[in-house]
């Protein structure tokens, strides 16, 4: 096919989405291909977000997706190798993946091995057992247009499956490298499995080493955390200025399970959109959701969650905290549902914030719906600055004003870096807020 | 050192300092005492760069150098230190974060370079004894959850650390007990070097038994309307503040 045979990217995205399926390779398995053809259909049934959609009302996705002339990058590129290790985080003992839109480098990774453990590109695992059970499972990806588009579309990812009782000992580091040498639309689609009495660390970092270029992720995470197993997952977005992300994990926990998500929004992306939901399907469940958002000049930074109470006896925890330099602008929306068979559920969300830029602007929304009668529920909101006694109180010891302002945000974040465990990652992220408030 | 000349001050519309006049030399003790509400604290505040405050008239001289037109963090580099009264608690900030950033910030004023890390962990132990500050105290957030005493310790273990030239201590003896008491004067009356300067505002002549001023200042409605040295002290002990407040009315009235 040559090149002027295709519509741009944003055309082919309002107006002949099936266009765009003839530039992914064919999928292994008939039923991975009959998921990607309804996927498809569903995305052109729905379409792009607009400001109309109840979960874009503040984010108009159709703005950054027009912004550049995007190719559909379903390949990738050979990435030198002090690229990726420019992302490493120091002292951290780890195992480290890298992929490179979305495709498992496997020479330039260190991968965990063992019994139990399956690691590897989503290609390559189409007919293992978790991924035959679980691909494309979770029902909240169904109401997102761009999981749909993700599905409909992508190319590879990353596959992870954990046996029964398997524990990794060390953390993993997955490195998304996004490389283009035109503005390239790349759709990674990854799959974590941890099976009953599992437990893993994944720590997610991303670059965008190219300058010149932009490049527009749009991924989607799903991960299932089984019986009395248990995930951490941090994920970090270290921005760049010519990068563009829209990322979605879409969780479900089982009985007992307990699943840590920490998402990290750092300048400069100017557009980050994050969807995360979990789904509880078994009861006595534990889920802690921290997030922190430090954006600067025109960031738009907009976080989306939610948490599907299905079962009783659960516990959730959600702790979103947002530093908003410049001009720029938050989005915080936290969904909680609980249905009616979820008694006894315990569901505690805030948002706080600092408002630090003359123009900077958070709109946050709770959205709480609630069908059980013996659950406790909380949210709350805050925005505002800096306490005047602190700041005096610091400069009045010789603190420079921006110093003094670097300690109140580390003293503002500290509870959702207080709560990252491994001591190299807190480290790492205590140090990238200094930075960030020193400049 | 420092000079503070008809100096008038106001905050949010109200006049507080109406006309204070002070001259304070190298390693000399100052008290200023007076009754609530007469402006202590203000002038604690104005010396030490709170922004609220806005000065309508007059100068303060610091070694030379124009003091109201610093930063509050100049000031502190310069060498102006203020023990508060009310010190404030910032959750997440440890307090040895805190004093290394503060220290460092100082010193890279003075052109001098960070402190080791080892070197700084033995200025801080042996401060640390000087009042009596326990080392679990030293990771925890500055001020959170601490006792009274415990606040009023740290400001005078943040005086040892950061070695002023003019330490201004408002209130410190207030909400200790005579023990905490003892020790924090203790360790105030070892900083004393004949080089550095303190002024210490208080309420009561208790602290002044175990810190022994040179001169002693009644401050009343914004102005100083007695200086005298210790005996000045005792006397309000005794007699309160009413006759001089009458003294005063008949010197005003002529
Ligand atoms: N922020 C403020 N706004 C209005 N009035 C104030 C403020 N701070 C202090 N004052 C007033 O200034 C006067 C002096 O207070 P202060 O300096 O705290 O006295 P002292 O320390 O001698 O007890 C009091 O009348 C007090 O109410
Ligand atoms: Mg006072």
């Amino acid at each position: 096919m040559t090149s002027d045979m295709i519509l741009p990217f944003y055309q082919a995205l309002t107006e002949d989405v099936n266009a765009l399926s003839a530039q992914v390779p064919a999928l292994a398995t008939d039923t991975l291909q009959d998921i990607r053809r309804k996927a498809l259909e569903r995305f052109s049934t729905i379409g792009l977000p607009t400001l109309k959609t109840e979960a874009w009302r503040y984010t108009n996705i159709q703005r950054y997706l027009k912004e550049f002339p995007y190719e559909l990058l379903t390949t990738a590129a050979a990435v030198a190798e002090d690229v990726v290790n420019s992302t490493a985080i120091p002292e951290l003992d780890c195992y480290r993946v890298v992929l490179v839109n979305g495709h498992l480098q496997a020479d330039q990774s260190t991968l965990p091995e063992g019994k139990g453990i399956t690691i590897g590109a989503m290609s390559a695992n189409t007919t293992a057992t978790g991924f035959v059970t679980y691909f494309n499972e979770q029902q909240h990806l169904a109401a997102e247009s761009m999981a749909q588009l993700n599905t409909a579309l992508f190319a590879d990812g990353l596959y992870i499956e954990l046996a029964a009782n398997t524990v990794v000992d060390k953390p993993i580091h997955v490195v998304n490298v996004y490389s283009c040498t035109a503005h390239a639309f790349i759709q990674p689609r990854h799959l974590w499995v941890l099976n009953r009495n599992a437990a893993a660390t994944i720590i997610e970092t991303s670059i965008h080493p190219e300058t010149a270029t932009i490049a527009f992720a749009n991924s989607v995470l799903e991960t299932v955390v089984m019986e009395n197993a248990e995930l951490w997952h941090y994920n970090i977005q270290q921005g760049a200025e010519s990068f563009r992300e829209v990322h979605t994990t879409a969780a479900q926990q089982h009985k007992d399970s307990r699943y840590h998500h920490f998402n990290f929004t750092l300048p400069n992306t100017p557009f980050t959109r994050n969807n995360l939901s979990v789904a509880l399907k078994g009861s006595h469940t534990e889920t802690n959701l921290n997030g922190l958002y430090i954006a600067s000049k025109h960031q738009h930074v907009d976080n989306h969650t939610f948490m599907d109470h299905i079962m009783p006896d659960c516990n959730s925890n959600e702790l979103y905290k947002g530093v908003l330099l410049d001009s720029s602008n938050g989005v915080f929306t936290g969904k909680i549902l609980v249905h009616q068979e979820a008694q006894k559920t315990n569901a505690f969300q805030q948002n706080n914030n600092l408002l630090l830029g003359t123009k900077a602007d958070i709109n946050s929304q709770p959205q709480l719906e609630i069908y059980a009668d013996d659950v406790k529920c909380s949210h709350g909101f805050t925005a505002g600055q800096f306490s005047e006694e602190s700041m005096f109180y610091l400069r009045s010891r010789g603190i420079g004003e921006d110093a003094a302002k670097a300690l109140m945000v580390n003293a503002f974040s500290h509870d959702i870096t207080d709560a990252v465990k491994v001591p190299a990652l807190q480290h790492f992220l205590q140090e990238q807020i200094a930075e960030i408030m020193n400049n | 050192m420092l000079t503070i000349k008809n100096l008038h001050a106001e905050v949010e519309g109200k006049k507080i300092l109406k006309g204070i006049n002070l001259e304070i030399n190298k390693g000399e003790m100052h008290a200023i005492m007076g009754p609530n509400g007469s402006g202590k604290s203000s002038l604690a505040s104005v010396l030490a760069g709170r922004d609220n405050y806005t000065v309508t008239e007059g100068e303060v001289w610091f070694n030379g150098k124009n003091l109201l037109d610093m930063a509050p963090e100049d000031r502190a580099r310069e060498g102006v230190f203020l023990a508060f009264q009310y010190p404030v608690e910032i959750p997440g900030v440890s307090n040895l974060n805190f004093l290394k950033t503060a220290l460092n910030e100082i010193r890279a004023y003075k052109g001098l370079p960070a402190l080791e890390a080892r070197e700084f962990l033995k200025l801080t132990k042996e401060k640390q004894q000087l009042v009596d500050f326990h080392s679990n105290l030293m990771n925890r957030s500055l001020n959170e959850g601490f006792s009274g005493g415990e606040k009023k310790r740290n400001e005078i273990f943040q005086l040892a650390m950061l070695d002023p030239q003019l330490a201004i201590l408002d209130e410190t003896d207030s909400g200790l007990d005579i023990d905490a008491l003892r020790i924090v004067s203790n360790g105030v009356n070892k900083l004393r070097d004949g080089e550095k300067s303190f002024v210490v505002i208080t309420h009561y002549q208790r602290l002044l038994e175990y810190i022994i001023p040179d001169f002693v200042h009644v401050l009343y409605n914004g102005r100083i309307i007695k200086t005298g040295t210790k005996e000045l002290a005792l006397e309000l002990e005794e007699r309160g503040y009413d006759w001089l407040k009458e003294e005063l009315h008949l010197k005003e009235s002529v």
